[in-house]
């Protein structure tokens, strides 16, 4: 029997992004320039969250044209953002035929109570999350992937230290419990008792878990895959950076190699300016995307 | 393991747990004493660029020449072919086949399905394609081993093997112990 849109199917895919780079591209032009410099996939957006941030009001999917024009533009896959709870937006990317949808928290959300049940979509999902109970919310929800959340377009890689951190410690003490604690653990993490278990007795989580948010060197990158990411995301940091090629070039290097520290001393050199950063201190809360999610 | 990028750990626990010692291979150095390589699933054109710009091509080829048993799973199939329809430039190109990338359509039309490989007994193979290439036509030394649809999904020439879907995300171990067999030197 052939059946599409199945688990193995959705996780599938993100398995075989492992170990890559996604990066944020506004253009066919980018696109291309994120292709040729070894990225494993593309997001195509109407603006990068640095720019989004800047411009204020609401943030909406993007136009289907530069989604299409990507599409056209790459071979590797393209995925795209619909709003949190927006079940239409979804379907529309669906119908365009992306890759993966990211039910994304840069996007200003359309449902301040519910995610999208993404087991009802052929199209795999991938998902923020802060913390390992928000992370298994999601996965029950039918997220394929997960993206443990920095603050996007800040160039500021501490939140998304802080919440990998957080989610590895919790996936090691639930590994170590007994199978006793395990329910009232799942209550304590509001997250179901069945996936609980799962990542007891795998010591990790059910899908691939990347990172995203602040990412905006090779080091910055390397250092995420050391906290244990299956991969990046790059949202502002490339193509806000003085040398786009450059720095996508360097950040997929330094990504496979990121254990390899002369080597990422290498790749660092010359490399221009990176994207401006913003301190986060300085951010009010309103302007915090990372806490969009429920 | 060649590990520039893909599903390389999920290939290495399973030949692990068929009793083979693992490597991950990401520089030239780390292919001495080898006596197999798999190239995992993952992004063909990410796989490509990583291997030229670490200078991986010759020494995997060299060692493939000589007489080194090499697996390639979807992209890896991609790596390991001599032709790409629609672009100039193959990777390793150590088989003799041509292949069409993604041609069974984006990732909504990925699938998994029931297949025979009469190779490895009578049993399906649980088969999961994603965004999978198949293969379009195969020179006088390439054996077919496994067709869906009447596209050619799996391969063998002399000690190279290649499908076009991935046995590492299941739990059938059949075509892993097929390729450990190889590398013995039993088929």
């Amino acid at each position: 029997m052939t059946v599409t849109g199945t688990d193995v199917v959705k996780r599938g895919m993100a398995q075989m992004q492992k170990g890559g780079v996604i990066m944020d591209v506004v253009s066919a032009e980018q696109a291309k320039i994120a292709e040729a410099a070894g990225a494993v996939a593309v997001m195509a957006l109407e603006r990068v969250p640095s720019d989004i941030r800047a411009a204020g009001g609401v943030a909406r999917m993007a136009d289907p044209t530069i989604i299409e024009e990507v599409m056209k533009a790459v071979s590797i896959p393209v995925m795209a953002k619909c709003r949190i709870g927006h079940i239409v937006e979804a379907r529309v990317l669906e119908a365009l035929g992306v890759d993966y949808i990211d039910e994304s928290e840069v996007l200003t959300p359309a449902d301040d109570k519910f995610h999208i049940n993404k087991k009802a979509f052929t199209v795999p999902f991938v998902c923020g999350a802060r913390d390992l109970g928000e992370a298994l919310r999601r996965i029950a929800e039918g997220a394929s992937m997960i993206r443990t959340k920095g603050e996007p377009g800040t160039g500021n890689i501490v939140e998304a230290v802080k919440h990998q951190r957080l989610m590895q410690a919790q996936i090691r003490k639930i590994q170590n419990m007994s199978e006793d604690e395990l329910v009232a653990e799942a209550k304590n993490l509001g997250a179901p008792y069945e996936l609980v278990l799962e990542v007891h007795k795998q010591g990790r989580l059910p899908v691939v878990n990347f990172a995203a948010g602040g990412i905006a060197t090779p080091a910055d990158a390397a250092l995420m895959m050391e906290l244990g990411s299956d991969g990046v995301f790059v949202g502002s940091g490339i193509f806000k950076s003085e040398n786009p090629e450059k720095f996508a070039r360097a950040i997929v290097q330094a990504t496979t190699h990121y254990q390899d520290y002369e080597l990422i001393a290498h790749l660092s050199k010359g490399l221009g300016t990176p994207m401006k950063g913003i301190d986060l201190n300085t951010l009010r809360d309103e302007e915090r995307m990372a806490v969009r999610g429920w | 393991m060649l590990a520039l990028q893909g599903a390389f750990h999920e290939h290495a626990r399973m030949l692990r747990d068929l009793g083979a010692d693992t490597v991950l291979v990401k520089l030239p150095r780390h292919l001495d004493g080898l006596e197999g390589l798999v190239i995992p699933g993952g992004e063909s054109t990410t796989i490509g660029k990583l291997l030229r710009e670490y200078e991986l091509m010759e020494p995997i080829r060299a060692m493939a020449r000589e007489g080194m048993p090499v697996f390639g799973t979807c992209a890896g199939m991609i790596v390991l072919a001599a032709r790409i329809q629609g672009e100039d430039e193959p990777h390793l190109a150590l088989m003799d086949v041509t292949v069409n990338r993604n041609s069974f359509g984006r990732q909504r039309e990925s699938f998994e399905t029931d297949l025979s490989i009469p190779e490895l007994g009578d049993d399906p193979f649980r088969a999961v394609f994603i965004r999978a290439p198949h293969i379009e036509s195969v020179g006088p030394g390439v054996r077919t081993l496994a067709t869906y649809e009447d596209r050619i999904v799996a391969v063998r020439e002399e000690k190279f093997l290649a499908t076009s879907f991935h046995p590492e995300l299941t739990a059938d171990d059949r075509l892993h112990r097929y390729f450990l067999g190889i590398v013995a030197g039993e088929r």
